[in-house]
């Protein structure tokens, strides 16, 4: 690479330091620097934007700063019109919009942030172009640097705006309310809703709240679960993998076609049939009494135990296929030497699973374990649809959790049903760094993450 | 004599063998009778005549096709033809934008070096950790706040988050069959005086093919399994259910046993192109964990 003269960069630092008159200006005028450089077309679109974003902060913007700090002041009530001679309803302040619209202007301000650095790194690069008497490239030409040069920037554009609004500022938009009192008493319209602080969380951490009561039996759940769920169907499907695997198998075309099956079919049927099977009358109580192997139904999903081992074992029904076609793969390329000495030794075959076939796998597919143990921390399908987190528990923060809820089916239901947005964001944000602190542990083990370049 | 007692013992062994040889298909044919069996259990029901979830046989004890049939003409409670549209409608838009998203990102990401990229890589994996819908509410807000929340917007508010939501964040397959690509092709292309443009739509996409397939089919088939979102964005609004939304709306208590059959039938009617659209995927997908260029 060139050694770039370091004043040379173009950079938002050395644009300040650096720049010259029309340069600086430029940071009060937008585009300055490149409508004096002849770069029309450039710098009215700076401008343009300088312009509306003042005219947005003037009309709008600070009013809703102020209201976002406020969360609004007045709640609507009935007030006497003199001239009407009657009670009239008055608008109060709606907290939720206060909050909304208060993230969104923070959103566009950092917009403008960007935007005002980039014309300053356009006047100064039009400025060192112009010392060096080169050629400042038209606008015509800015447009063709974006097929060539520039093209992160034209293919990048859209699907940032998208993360930025359907991901980024929701999430900020929710995490805020963790820090606010919006539950099911703090209704807006109507009623106002203020900042609070860390009061939520301490209650959550408080293991002597139903709050917290609630909290730290379904933490425990979802850890049990996902310690199961990912285990048993990883074990379980190796070894399905590994008995179709088998030379002497016949016909494992179609053994694995019947297990494919099971994934092809919309998880949300599935789960919703194997619902209705497994209740007190329904097919499978039905068939076992046919069979006459029970007389009184079996209560899979009312007693907490039995749901509890129920859902994982439908979610092996599930699972298993996935991690068979997921191994089946990786099994074949273990070193046949390995079972050829192993024989030799003397080892039976849960000998030389446990001791060769496991190892070795656990070694190549731990970033694909973690992976599945997050889904699983976070899979609100199989629970949701399955029992919705019954059978219920008063004691768990007055039955808005139940006995077989994960965190995150608890967090819909506080949000979706029982409006207790501040709690749900709590339990967000703890989903959150739960997933995070298991993702860093797999992807600092991952050689993808490490090493990209490696071997292209 | 010794020759004797070996061969006993062989033959002793072969039968030991051929004995657990057949258990272990006998064990996988219940394995597989297990994993059907639920299949096989509404495709079943699908053609009972009896109403209701309940039934007192396993096997129904007389058939019809009039769940088919009413399902498709009976549209003035739960309209499944007009949801089989609404989704089919949301699928196709929303697979072809969620493509282009996933294939632009993918390749920027793998065949560019800039300065912002290893910051969004690290950024992207963040938000991957936060759970879809603790976002979801406020998401509902900001497209109530656009607008997008009445009538037949509410199904273009679904494709904007199908093909923008979560999903774009999941670009990590993709970008890791472009990474598989040579490098050299593409610098041979630019000597040749190629822009990255062309090097984008001329090169690249023809060699992704596997990859492209994979991610049109994931993402038609997103809108026919997901049915938290949906919920939340159409609400009670049954003209712009989805199928997904639908059907568990059949179940609900107070539909269940007017409907219980007839959302059999629904269940089989999506579940048919959705497996067959699933087998067609796990083939791309292999070829595409495979690498592009094979040596």
């Amino acid at each position: 690479m060139r050694a770039v003269n370091s004043k040379d960069e173009i950079k938002v630092s050395n644009a300040i330091l650096h720049g010259d008159v029309l340069t600086k200006l430029s940071m009060l005028f937008m585009g300055l620097g490149n409508l004096a450089r002849k770069q029309i077309i450039k710098g009215l679109m700076f401008l343009v934007i300088e312009a509306a974003f003042i005219f947005y902060m003037v009309t709008r913007g600070a009013g809703f700063i102020k209201d976002f700090i406020t969360l609004g002041t007045s709640t609507g009530e009935e007030v006497f019109n003199e001239a009407k001679q009657i009670y009239e309803y008055t608008q109060g302040d709606n907290s939720m919009l206060c909050l909304l619209y208060g993230v969104i202007t923070f959103f566009v301000i950092a917009a403008f942030v960007v935007a005002w650095a980039a014309s300053l790194k356009s006047a100064y690069k039009a400025q060192m172009l112009a010392k060096k008497q080169q050629h400042l490239p038209t606008f015509i030409e800015d447009v063709k640097s974006l097929f060539d040069g520039n093209i992160h920037k034209l293919l990048l554009a859209l699907p940032i705006v998208c993360v930025i609004l359907f991901t980024v500022m929701p999430l900020v938009f929710m995490s805020c309310m963790a820090f606010t009192n919006y539950d099911r008493n703090h209704q807006p319209p109507g009623q106002l809703f203020d900042w609070v602080g860390f009061a939520n969380f301490k209650e959550l951490f408080d293991a002597n709240s139903g709050l917290g009561t609630a909290f730290w039996h379904v933490l425990g759940w979802t850890l049990v679960w996902a310690v199961f769920a990912t285990f048993l169907n990883y074990i379980l499907g190796i070894i399905l993998a590994m008995v179709i695997n088998r030379k002497k198998t016949r016909a494992k075309g179609f053994w694995r076609f019947i297990f494919i099956l099971s994934i092809a079919i919309p998880q949300f049927v599935s789960l919703l049939v194997m619902r209705t099977m497994l209740q007190p009358e329904g097919a499978v109580n039905v068939l076992l009494k046919q069979l006459g192997l029970i007389e009184k139904s079996l209560p899979f999903w009312t007693n907490t135990t039995w749901a509890r081992i129920t859902i994982i074992i439908v979610n092996l029904w599930i699972g298993v296929p996935y991690t068979m076609i997921q191994t089946t793969g990786i099994l074949q390329n273990i070193p046949g030497e390995l079972y050829e000495a192993a024989k030799i030794d003397g080892a039976n075959k849960v000998v030389i699973f446990f001791k060769i076939t496991l190892p070795y796998m656990l070694f190549i597919t731990t970033p694909y374990l973690i992976t599945q143990f997050i889904g699983n921390i976070n899979n609100f399908n199989v629970i949701y649809l399955l029992t919705k987190g019954a059978p219920a528990a008063m004691s768990y923060h007055n039955g808005t959790a139940g006995k077989t809820d994960l965190l995150v089916t608890w967090l819909y239901k506080l949000t979706i049903d029982m409006k207790d947005y501040n709690y749900g964001a709590v339990i967000g944000i703890m989903v959150f760094v739960l997933s995070a602190v298991f993702s860093l542990a797999a992807y600092r083990k991952t050689g993808a993450y490490k090493n990209e370049e490696e071997f292209q | 004599m010794k020759n004797e007692i070996t061969g006993i013992k062989k033959n002793k062994e072969k039968t030991s063998k051929v004995i657990g040889n057949i258990l272990v298909h006998i064990g996988l044919g219940i394995l597989a009778f297990i994993w059907v069996l639920p299949i096989l259990w509404v495709i079943m029901t699908s053609f009972r005549a009896g109403k209701g979830s309940y039934s007192t046989t396993f096997i129904p004890q007389s058939w019809t096709l009039s769940n088919y049939t009413t399902l498709l003409t009976d549209t003035d409670i739960f309209n499944f033809p007009r949801w089989f549209g609404n989704t089919l409608f949301v699928a196709i838009i929303s697979c072809i934008l969620a493509t282009f998203y996933l294939v632009s990102i993918a390749f920027v990401m793998s065949r560019l070096r800039f300065k912002a990229r290893k910051p969004m890589l690290n950024v992207a994996l963040i938000l991957g950790m936060f759970p879809g819908f603790m976002s979801m509410i406020a998401v509902y807000y900001i497209l109530k706040g656009i607008g997008l929340t009445q009538g037949n917007l509410k199904l273009v508010a679904l494709i904007l988050l199908y093909s923008g939501g979560a999903s774009i964040l999941q670009f990590y397959v993709a970008k890791g069959f472009f990474d598989t690509i040579p490098k050299t092709i593409d610098e041979a292309a630019y000597i040749d005086g190629a822009t990255k443009w062309d090097v984008f739509t001329k090169i690249t996409i023809p060699l992704a093919k596997p990859i492209i397939v994979y991610t049109v089919l994931t993402s038609f088939m997103a809108p026919w399994i997901d049915f938290i979102m949906a919920k939340v964005i159409i609400g009670t609004d049954a003209q712009y259910y989805t199928v997904a939304i639908g059907l568990w709306n059949m179940l609900e208590k107070e539909n269940i046993y007017q409907w219980y059959t007839r959302f059999a039938a629904g269940a089989v009617l999506v579940s048919i192109p959705i497996a067959i659209l699933f087998v067609i995927m796990q083939r791309y997908y292999t070829d595409g964990m495979s690498g592009a260029v094979k040596g």
